[in-house]
């Protein structure tokens, strides 16, 4: 077996043997590079193509089995969230056009979610298995138990103004609007958990595009549920009684544009897949029309009623893209083993430790 | 913080096993793997895992692609134009040229490329099939190997085969995040999926940092290696050990496994195998090591394995305290939302 000693002993593959070793083990792929040379600007990027080496190109982690409507859920959830504070707002302070839209806004983006949640289930009819455990580790069983709280304060609230007029004095329906209150309140203390529980559901994850941003997307993700909750009250209030939804979708707004613009500047390699291609256009989109209704919000939506469903319209929209963008974006940083190679061996080199 | 990362001496123990078995585990040393694909066969035999999809990928020898909920095995074929150590593969006489072209690689890419998950659903479902156009892989030839190249053209070569498996992590990204309960840490140390529990959530798929544990089609739950639970249970070896022919795969307490492997690292740099190293071996390492580790001969991205893998709940922590820093915002601006608008 011992043959003549080779010129250059590679006594360690990182070296120069290995490295220029040829292409038929995927040392590299082109990947990214094919739809990814240009930025939403139209300039080429002037950042070199990331080395690095790979199996055949094969992606190392399992793309999320999950489908768009998990994105959906995460945002009627922030939906039914930041509704939920503007109809216990709105109870207490005497404003019922406001009160009864967004408690039955919070109840309707309430029973969308979960129809998102149980049929991604790969088998629905056991979606109770969730109930069986609470587990501390995952937010997902965390979120569950989060959301069923929830639910029962956000429904009463909202079947108490169901309740039609004729059986408004029978007894269930006498206790149910004595309840309806204090569930609603509790369904507004829930409901800050709701609004930020999926952005630890999404980051506590192997995927790239998730995991890397989670100091900042549960502000991006409160924010938008804030934005989405305050422009669901513009859009079907009275522009007389519509002031706090306003002011806090202006505040959330405000606050989903600052942390994501925070979030894709700190990004490093990662930061590619919400900068190109399909995400990009789903992430802009977003801040356009999260920046429009914002400025709709300010401007217009305390004289104009029209004006005022404008700007609630353009924030749901923008909170929905939002929501899409940030789903895609984790989904495309599985598909290309770079996201996971080349950080985790600049890692290894800073270490010094190469396994 | 120990429970969440780190090393962890018992790990049974940490799950509530009061009397339990030592930890087992794989120790998988590649470098005596000849690529005969038994410990896949006996996988699909033992635990009737259903077919993953026949296809023919371009990856040399591997025509299964990647560990999946349909192959809980997975042996990788590397061909490279280097020698392993001094070793000499003969070639310098004979009219034997490069062992693999560029085009077998751009021949999978363009397929990965174009499948809906990237290529991830290998070992779980077959690629769409087709690419965008037929590749000459200059098959069948009439000439020897190396015949046309002349000598100039003849490189060394090597072929490198792992066979792959769950790792049975220490801290398992998979358990970690499954809601159901349907993952659990056996009395052994191993990580199993309970199938009468699973409900097919998927958060276990994107949990794992080593892209193994997928949903199976059509059945919908989360499938991956149980370390033949219910052959160790009855004091077999599982069933992709007992077939190995070469011993690459070796099953037995982790603990001694460790000593047999440093042994085996120490031999083989003394023979001058310097690429030689432990994957997964390390208690120190993101994962709180592995209870399934590897020999290897090339750094692990070459294999499809991550460089330097964590448990995403390391960070629990500190994703929780921003959570409850933007809920505390949140709720903040909606009572001052309401407290400047007054009451009506
Ligand atoms: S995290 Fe992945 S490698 Fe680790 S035990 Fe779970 S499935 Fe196996
Ligand atoms: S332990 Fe059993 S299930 Fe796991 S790979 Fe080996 S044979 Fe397959």
């Amino acid at each position: 077996m011992t043959g003549p000693e080779p010129a250059e002993l590679p006594s360690d593959a990182g070296g120069g043997a290995a490295r220029s070793a040829e292409m038929f083990q995927g040392i590299r792929r082109r990947r990214g590079g094919r739809h990814g040379g240009r930025r939403g600007g139209g300039e080429p990027t002037v950042v070199p193509e990331a080395e690095f080496r790979s199996y055949y190109g094969r992606p190392v982690l399992k793309a999320p089995v999950w489908e768009w409507k998990i994105a959906a859920y995460l945002f009627c959830g922030g939906l039914a969230a930041g509704s939920s504070v503007v109809a216990a707002g709105a109870d207490l302070t005497g404003r019922p056009a406001l009160r009864r839209s967004s408690r039955l806004g919070s109840l309707g983006a309430l029973l969308a979610s979960l129809y998102f949640l149980v049929s991604d289930l790969g088998r629905p009819e056991r979606f109770h298995h969730m109930l069986r455990v609470l587990k501390p580790t995952s937010p997902m069983s965390v979120g569950t138990w989060i959301l069923s709280a929830f639910g029962a304060g956000a429904g009463a609230a909202a079947v108490d103004e169901l309740v039609p007029r004729r059986w408004r004095r029978t007894w269930p329906a006498r206790l149910l609007r004595r309840l309806a209150r204090p569930l609603g309140l509790s369904a507004a203390a829930t409901a800050p958990g709701v609004a930020s529980y999926t952005a630890v559901l999404l980051s506590h994850t192997a995927v790239p595009g998730w995991n890397e941003v989670r100091d900042e997307l549960p502000f991006v993700f409160v924010g938008s549920a804030a934005a989405s909750g305050g422009g669901f009250g513009m859009l079907c209030a009275p522009v007389a009684e519509a002031g706090p939804a306003r002011a806090f979708a202006a505040v959330g707004a405000a606050g989903e544009i600052v942390a994501s613009r925070v979030m894709e500047h700190r990004l490093g390699l990662v930061g590619e897949v919400y900068r190109e291609g399909h995400v990009a256009r789903l992430w802009h989109a977003s801040e356009a029309l999260t920046a429009a209704g914002l400025a709709g919000t300010l401007l217009v939506a305390h004289r104009s009623r029209v004006g005022a469903a404008a700007s609630g319209l353009a924030l749901l929209a923008g909170s929905a893209l939002q929501r899409f963008g940030v789903f895609e974006a984790g989904v495309a940083s599985t598909k290309d083993p770079k996201y996971v190679v080349v950080p985790q061996r600049e890692r290894l080199d800073a270490r010094g430790s190469r396994p | 913080m120990n429970r969440l990362y780190g090393p962890l001496d018992d790990v049974a123990g940490d799950a509530g096993h009061v009397e339990h078995p030592p930890r087992v585990g794989f120790f998988t040393d590649t470098s005596v793997c000849i690529g005969c694909k038994a410990c896949e066969v006996a996988c699909k035999e033992w635990n009737a895992v259903p077919e993953d999809g026949l296809d023919l990928l371009g990856m040399s020898f591997d025509n299964t692609g990647m560990l999946g909920a349909d192959s809980w095995r997975h042996v990788a074929f590397v061909e490279q134009a280097r020698v392993t150590g001094r070793q000499d593969p003969g070639f310098a006489g004979l009219p034997t040229g490069p062992s693999g072209i560029p085009e077998t690689a751009g021949a999978v890419e363009a397929r990965l490329e174009a499948a809906p998950r990237g290529g991830s659903e290998l070992g779980t479902e077959p690629l769409p099939p087709g690419r965008p156009e037929p590749q000459a892989l200059g098959m069948p030839g009439f000439d020897r190997p190396g015949d046309l190249t002349g000598a100039e053209g003849r490189t060394d070569f090597r072929w490198l085969m792992a066979s792959d498996v769950c790792k049975h992590c220490t801290h398992a990204g998979c358990l970690d995040v499954c809601p159901t309960g349907a993952l659990f840490r056996t009395e052994f140390g191993t990580v199993v999926v309970q199938q009468d529990i699973c409900n097919g959530c998927g958060y276990c798929v994107s949990g794992c940092p080593y892209g193994v544990i997928d949903r199976r089609q059509h059945d919908g739950r989360a499938n991956k290696c149980t370390l033949c639970y219910d052959r160790i249970g009855d004091g077999l070896e599982p069933a992709c050990a007992k077939a190995c022919p070469t011993d690459s795969i070796q099953f037995g307490e982790l603990d001694e496994l460790r000593e047999r492997a440093d042994r085996r690292l120490a031999q083989l740099h003394d023979l001058g195998v310097g690429e030689a190293r432990l994957y997964g071996r390390d208690p120190d390492d993101g994962v709180g090591g592995d209870g399934a580790f590897f020999l290897l001969l090339d750094e692990p991205e070459v294999y499809g394995l991550p460089p330097d893998p964590h448990v995403p709940t390391r960070d629990a922590p500190a994703m929780w305290k921003r959570a409850g820093q933007a809920a505390a915002a949140f709720l903040l601006a909606g009572v001052a939302a309401f407290v400047a608008g007054g009451r009506r």
